[in-house]
């Protein structure tokens, strides 16, 4: 799988391509800038760019702009976004056009090599990884004003929680150490307690989720 | 020429009792206009407004006056004291209607250099407080002037607009009732109008008085306030208040950003440094044990992961002290709207901003917000927000609206002081609207342009 790195912070960027390499990926390219990253999106068609929000030249969100921008001219380019810290404006932003392949992750979460390179092969193939603080913030805003969300059990928002992170059921299943059944069982009640529209497409599913708890913003 | 009346500069004129910026005071905004029908439209205008103007003003200055004195007077024996910081507030309060008056209508701009009178002290602290500053004997140096002089200009477009029908009167056959009552002869100005032909002499009178109404009455009024400014504004002397105030504005901020550094050491040094420390050593230990006891290595390991996990958390909590990364990355505007975000209260912001304020500027806006949107959520319990930042005539303007229970006042160690003093710096300002019950407004301006 071929993957453009941006990343300006030599150390990151080194590490980040071991990392990916021992892991099978092809880097395609790892560049250090908003214009070099522009062009490589355009001309090398990786499969997937893991990008930092804040590049130079502007060290504004200039990262964050150019995957923007490329998602605009090729829809559903997969783009793991990595920030120092994370913000629901920028995540409301990624997820606004959709068509998923999305992925905004805190950069402590490469401290956990799996879990990360499970993210990126995640959002290489239409999927959603969305940081659990992000998710958590959502949650915490969501729940002080609506019902349906007080209506789940423990259980079902902790299920609710990895749901909207972009986790599979099995990735689910695993985690909280129950059968795949269960969690079906778990995912269908939220569902209906929570009004939505069940689907079988996983990724359909996690950004239904994420749109409800992000809804009326 | 009419002029130009600026967009409700101050609705709030309590938002003016510490204005700082002086700089662009004492420009007047004027427009030219040509037409005849605006002309027209603009001296009726001018002569409602005096008119209602000199009506109110007149019972208002001569009310203010006769009360300033008598409570000075009675400051001996002690009865003024109390009645003193309550009447010249009010005179306070009449100056400040006036000034919104300058500004909206003709748009004068009238600065205030009021020093702020210490809340809740007692009576004879603010008394004095109250008279040792120059800007109260300044009121009380205007009142007289404005009883009189300002009473006739403000007048005088309506004299000049109504004064002339009476002039037509005459001439279409008012003259008679005069010269039947008796009179020998009946003065409309200097006319003396004893029959029909000087009665055409008062018309023509009238029609110059008329055409120099039509020419004169805005101007007429527009003079009123500035006769009001000669007298309101702060004159030369008032450098040295504005020294003053600088000068204390600067030690506010080099004391606040002293005591930043400090919290920002204390913070490094008992967190991150403290957990850099430990990974170090666990890692030394890890070392020693690879071979000797695996088991325990690992765990060690797994700490040393946890504790560089806890001190990334610990930094970027310090550096959203400092200065937010979103405010770095996207300005004011969508920093504060991630701010709104954040919090648990279903908040609105409404920003129009063209550009981007200087750093520091935007840095201060920023805290200033998140601090009082702070306190809407912990004291207020409010449970909708509304924010408004918008930028209008070199002033960045920010609104935080909540519907808690109000009471919020800028007091001793209350967060808003501090919001007050970190605005200070920039000649900012900063108004509570907070009855018990709520709602709760707070307002800012700061000076500034955007890039």
């Amino acid at each position: 799988m071929r993957v453009v790195l941006a990343e300006d912070l030599f150390l990151l960027r080194d590490g980040l391509v071991r990392m990916l390499e021992a892991y099978d990926f092809e880097i395609a390219a790892a560049v250090e800038s908003g214009p070099e990253l522009n062009r490589a999106l355009a001309e090398l068609k990786p499969d997937v760019a893991v990008v930092d929000v804040r590049l130079p030249p502007s060290h504004t969100d200039e990262g964050l702009q150019c995957a923007l921008q490329a998602r605009r001219a090729r829809p559903g380019l997969p783009v793991l976004v990595l920030s120092q810290h994370v913000e629901q404006l920028y995540a409301r932003e990624l997820l606004a056009d959709g068509a998923g392949g999305v992925g905004y992750l805190l950069k402590d979460r490469v401290f956990d090599a799996e879990q990360f390179i499970d993210a990126v092969r995640r959002v290489a193939a239409g999927g959603t990884a969305m940081d659990p603080q992000v998710i958590q913030q959502l949650l915490s805003r969501r729940q002080a004003e609506s019902r349906p969300l007080g209506r789940l059990t423990p259980r079902e928002r902790e299920v609710l929680e990895l749901m909207a992170q972009g986790r599979s059921n099995a990735a689910i299943a695993e985690r909280l150490v129950v059968t795949e059944r269960a969690i079906a069982k778990h995912t269908s009640n939220i569902f209906a307690k929570l009004g939505l529209e069940v689907s079988d497409d996983d990724n359909r599913r996690v950004l239904a989720v994420l749109a409800y708890l992000d809804q009326g913003r | 020429m009419y002029l130009a009346t600026p967009p409700d500069p101050e609705p709030n004129p309590r938002a003016r009792r510490r204005p700082l910026g002086q700089t662009d005071a004492m420009t007047t905004i004027e427009t030219k206009s040509g037409s005849g029908s605006t002309r027209a439209r603009g001296l009726g205008l001018a002569a409602v407004r005096g008119l209602g103007l000199a009506l109110v003003l007149l019972p208002g200055a001569v009310l203010c006056f006769t009360l300033s004195l008598v409570s000075i007077a009675l400051i001996p024996i002690g009865i003024g004291l109390v009645t003193t910081p309550w009447v010249l507030t009010g005179v306070r309060t009449f100056a400040d209607w006036r000034r919104v008056l300058a500004a909206q209508w003709c748009g004068v701009k009238i600065p205030s250099a009021y020093r702020p009178v210490p809340e809740g002290a007692n009576p004879w602290t603010r008394t004095f407080a109250l008279l040792r500053d120059p800007a109260t004997w300044r009121d009380l140096r205007w009142l007289p002037v404005d009883m009189t002089a300002g009473f006739l200009t403000a007048l005088l477009p309506a004299v000049l607009l109504f004064y002339p029908l009476e002039g037509f009167a005459l001439a279409a056959g008012l003259w008679r009732v005069f010269a039947d009552a008796g009179y020998v002869a009946y003065w409309y100005g200097f006319v003396p109008v004893t029959g029909q032909a000087s009665a055409f002499g008062a018309a023509a009178l009238a029609l110059a008085l008329l055409f120099l109404a039509h020419f004169a009455g805005p101007r007429l009024l527009k003079a009123h306030f500035q006769l009001t400014r000669a007298l309101l504004a702060p004159g030369q002397g008032e450098l040295a208040e504005r020294v003053r105030v600088l000068t204390e504005t600067r030690r506010d901020a080099v004391d606040t950003s002293a005591a930043e550094l400090r919290r920002i050491e204390r913070d490094l040094h008992d967190g991150a440094q403290a957990r850099l420390v430990a990974m170090g050593m666990d890692l030394g230990t890890v070392e020693a044990l690879l071979d000797k006891d695996p088991e325990k290595a690992r765990q060690l390991l797994a700490e040393a992961r946890r504790n560089s996990a806890d001190a990334l958390t610990e930094l970027r909590d310090l550096v959203r002290g400092i200065h937010p990364p979103v405010l770095a990355e996207r300005g004011l505007g969508d920093a504060v709207r991630a701010l709104a975000l954040r919090l648990p209260v279903s908040t609105e912001v409404d920003v129009d901003l063209p550009g981007r304020a200087d750093e520091p500027v935007e840095s201060a806006a920023y805290f200033a917000v998140s601090e009082i949107l702070t306190n809407a959520v912990k004291h207020a319990e409010a449970d909708r927000i509304w924010v408004d930042v918008h930028h209008a005539e070199g002033m960045l303007r920010i609104a935080v609206t909540d519907n808690g229970q109000g009471g919020a006042v800028i007091g001793a160690g209350s967060g808003l002081s501090g919001v007050e003093r970190r605005l200070g710096t920039f000649d900012g300002v900063l108004a509570v609207s907070s009855p018990a019950g709520g709602p709760t407004m707070v307002t800012m301006e700061i000076p500034c342009e955007l890039s």
